[in-house]
């Protein structure tokens, strides 16, 4: 296979990952509005579904996307197609 | 004081700005207590900062292509990441916001979710490509991936359709806040902020948008979390409200039992005397209220949409790479992040001021007589944002019979928690400030959509650069105007457009998108298919319920960009399958956008 095939292969893997956590907290969680408000795990002491629409899902979509930034620009540097710096 | 290049001391230059503004905020105050009257203040906040923003569209003026359509390609990742978040942010999310969440709750926050979760599908499945790509605009990619002028011709009809459809509620949001701040009437104020957006534009074009976007969103968010911290901790809620209020989140359930919400219904009479636009509170304020599928749906729309803007992707052509325009995603949702955690919290503020017959503030359970005399009653209820009226002849108020308009959440609630003026008079900069980012982002996507890829690309390939720029200028102008005059009728209400922009949006480009990315054997015929019967049968199914059809699934006129993409994702598909493949060069060139290293599949200048 070559290089450029495997470099796509990397990166469709950590999309799907990507993704999959995406739709657990975007999509995934609010299935179970009922349940969540109704567990006794509540976060700085606000219901579960409230927490998780005002503060939480945000929260993990920004650290997903730095996260998610950071691991593609490995995936990059392994197969040698970093940007130069002039580019 | 500064030397060197503008872009190498960008730190410095928006540190001084954010030095200054503050400056100037302590200056109004002083000036408040010296007895500046209130309509003074307000007029210095607007006309201080829409001056701002002229001077830096002016100092911005081009006269060079990419500088106009991508800002030079030059634009540093976080600088990018604040840009994109004031491109975003509009008068919807700064005005409108933390109303619809004080009136709808739960289930109203499925927009949060959506708006924010957005950005994940812009990072991982878009941004970095089209970056790679090099286009001008976005009909530029469909036009060049696809090849030919039907698939850019159809593209740029979405995005026409979409980004119209929310500019003009970004022209109104203007108008609206113009008209109060400077106590002129509404037709006039329309055409006043217009004028605004096109001296940050028009000279510079995205050059300009974005270092005022970034001067803009500097602005809003010192506006939107100044009144909420001083309000928490006048309340004595808590310094950090985000962290600090599940008290008061679990005082207002409290609350809402004790004066009966969802028990004492209005009759329809009585609703008949409430002005237009105006509602009470009829949801509970923190529980689940929506079924599930209410809140996905809702959510699934604003997500594919916010990756189908043009206006928001055309913000990731302008950074220096690809791997820039990957983190900058993070970034613009950072900034974001920071306005949109702190709406819930104004809500439950506002809310609770005024709900809780402990606190001095709170109007339920007082007589009607003592509110009908508060300054501030009197103050909104001119500007038909308040009403309340003794329904039920008790003589007290009763949490059914208090009605405020979505605005007055943002708008009002510094007044009622009694802070000086001079956070009102910030607060109506601030709404300025995000209502006009977003409609010079959005009139900007349109005109060059049509200039680049209308004009140039297909009735006249052959134009040289000045005249380009031209035609780019005078089309600014006329989709401002005409975006105005339609504004200046108030046809749907700020937060309706903007939710159908999204549904238009992810009808006709989600798919076609997305797939020209990550699907080869996606062709030309397969990419018309789907952007043409995405956007019509969308639009006919929101057409369809808006004349009182049934509609199906649980879709309603606000998600029916749910039916629009998944008709134009089948249609895509099958056609391109019924179609022969595209030929060599077409798949060498998506090989090249998938690796961020080499040239850009279009030139720099194009």
């Amino acid at each position: 296979m070559s290089k450029q095939a495997q470099h796509w292969e990397k990166t469709r893997g950590l999309l799907f990952v990507t993704l999959a956590i995406w739709f657990v907290f975007s999509i995934g969680i609010f299935f179970f509005g009922a349940e969540m408000e109704a567990s006794s795990f509540r976060p700085l002491g606000y219901p579960l579904s409230y927490y998780m629409t005002c503060q939480g899902s945000l929260g993990i979509f920004v650290i997903l996307i730095f996260w998610f930034a950071n691991r593609q620009e490995k995936i990059d540097e392994e197969f040698g197609f970093t940007e130069r710096e002039d580019d | 004081m500064i030397k060197g290049k503008f872009i190498d001391n960008l730190p410095k230059v928006y540190g001084i700005y954010t030095g200054g503004f503050l400056v100037f905020i302590i200056l109004m105050a002083i000036a408040e207590q010296a007895g500046m009257t209130a309509k003074a203040i307000g007029i210095a906040f607007v006309a201080f900062t829409v001056g701002i923003y002229a001077l830096i569209g002016y100092l911005s003026r081009t006269l060079q292509l990419d500088a106009y359509y991508v800002a030079g390609r030059q634009v540093p990742t976080v600088f990018n990441g604040m840009a994109t978040a004031a491109d975003w942010m509009s008068g919807a999310s700064f005005v409108a916001m933390a109303g619809g969440i004080y009136f709808k709750g739960y289930g109203y926050m499925a927009l949060l979710v959506g708006w924010t979760g957005g950005y994940v599908l812009v990072a991982s499945l878009l941004a970095p490509y089209l970056r790679k790509f090099g286009c001008y605009t976005v009909p530029d990619f469909i036009g060049t991936r696809y090849g030919g002028n039907v698939a850019r011709v159809c593209a740029v009809i979405v995005l026409t359709v979409a980004s119209f459809t929310y500019v003009t509620a970004q022209i109104n949001a203007t108008g609206t806040i113009a008209s109060v701040a400077l106590d002129i009437p509404f037709e006039i104020a329309v055409y006043i902020g217009l004028a605004g957006i096109l001296i940050c534009s028009m000279l510079g074009g995205m050059r300009a948008v974005t270092w005022t976007q970034v001067a803009q969103y500097i602005v809003l968010i010192i506006a939107y979390l100044i009144p909420v911290f001083w309000i928490s901790n006048k309340m004595g809620a808590g310094f950090f409200p985000h962290v600090m209020l599940a008290d008061e989140v679990a005082r207002i359930a409290d609350l809402e039992s004790q004066f009966g919400l969802g028990t004492v219904k209005n009759s329809a009479a009585d609703l008949a005397t409430v002005p237009k636009g105006l509602a009470g509170i009829t949801k509970a304020h923190s529980s689940v209220n929506a079924t599930p599928w209410a809140f996905i749906s809702l959510a699934v729309c604003m997500m594919a949409g916010t990756a189908s803007l043009p206006h928001v992707m055309m913000r990731y052509f302008t950074t220096p790479s690809v791997k820039s325009a990957r983190r900058s995603v993070g970034w613009s949702l950072f900034f974001i992040f920071l306005l949109y955690s702190s709406a819930p919290m104004l809500a439950t503020l506002s809310k609770l001021s005024l709900m809780d017959p402990t606190l001095s503030t709170g109007i339920i359970g007082k007589s009607i007589a003592d509110v009908q005399a508060l300054d501030w009653y009197q103050n909104w209820n001119q500007a038909n944002l308040m009403f309340v009226s003794d329904f039920n002849g008790n003589g007290t108020l009763e949490l059914n019979e208090f009605f405020m308009g979505g605005k007055a959440v943002v708008l009002a609630t510094p007044e009622i928690a009694g802070l000086p003026y001079v956070i009102s008079g910030l607060v109506a900069a601030g709404g300025m400030a995000a209502a006009m980012s977003t409609a010079d982002g959005l009139v900007l996507a349109i005109a060059n959509a049509l200039s680049h890829d209308l004009y140039y690309k297909i009735i006249d390939p052959k134009a040289e650069t000045k005249k380009r720029l031209i035609v780019a200028r005078v089309l600014l102008f006329i989709i401002g105007f005409a975006g105005a005059s339609i504004a200046a009728l108030e046809i749907q209400g700020i937060l309706g457009s903007v939710i159908w922009a999204f549904d238009f949006a992810m009808s006709g480009l989600f798919f076609p998108l997305v797939l020209g990315v990550w699907w080869k054997r996606a062709n030309a015929q397969g990419a018309i298919a789907g952007m043409l019967l995405g956007l019509i049968s969308g639009t006919a199914y929101l057409v369809w319920v808006r004349n009182g059809g049934a509609g199906f699934w649980g879709v309603t006129q606000l998600t029916f960009g749910i039916v629009g993409s998944l008709v134009s994702l089948v249609s895509m598909i099958v056609v391109s399958l019924m179609t022969p493949a595209p030929d060599a060069a077409t798949q060498r060139m998506v090989d090249e956008v998938r690796i961020p290293s080499g040239r850009t599949v279009l030139g720099k200048q194009h």
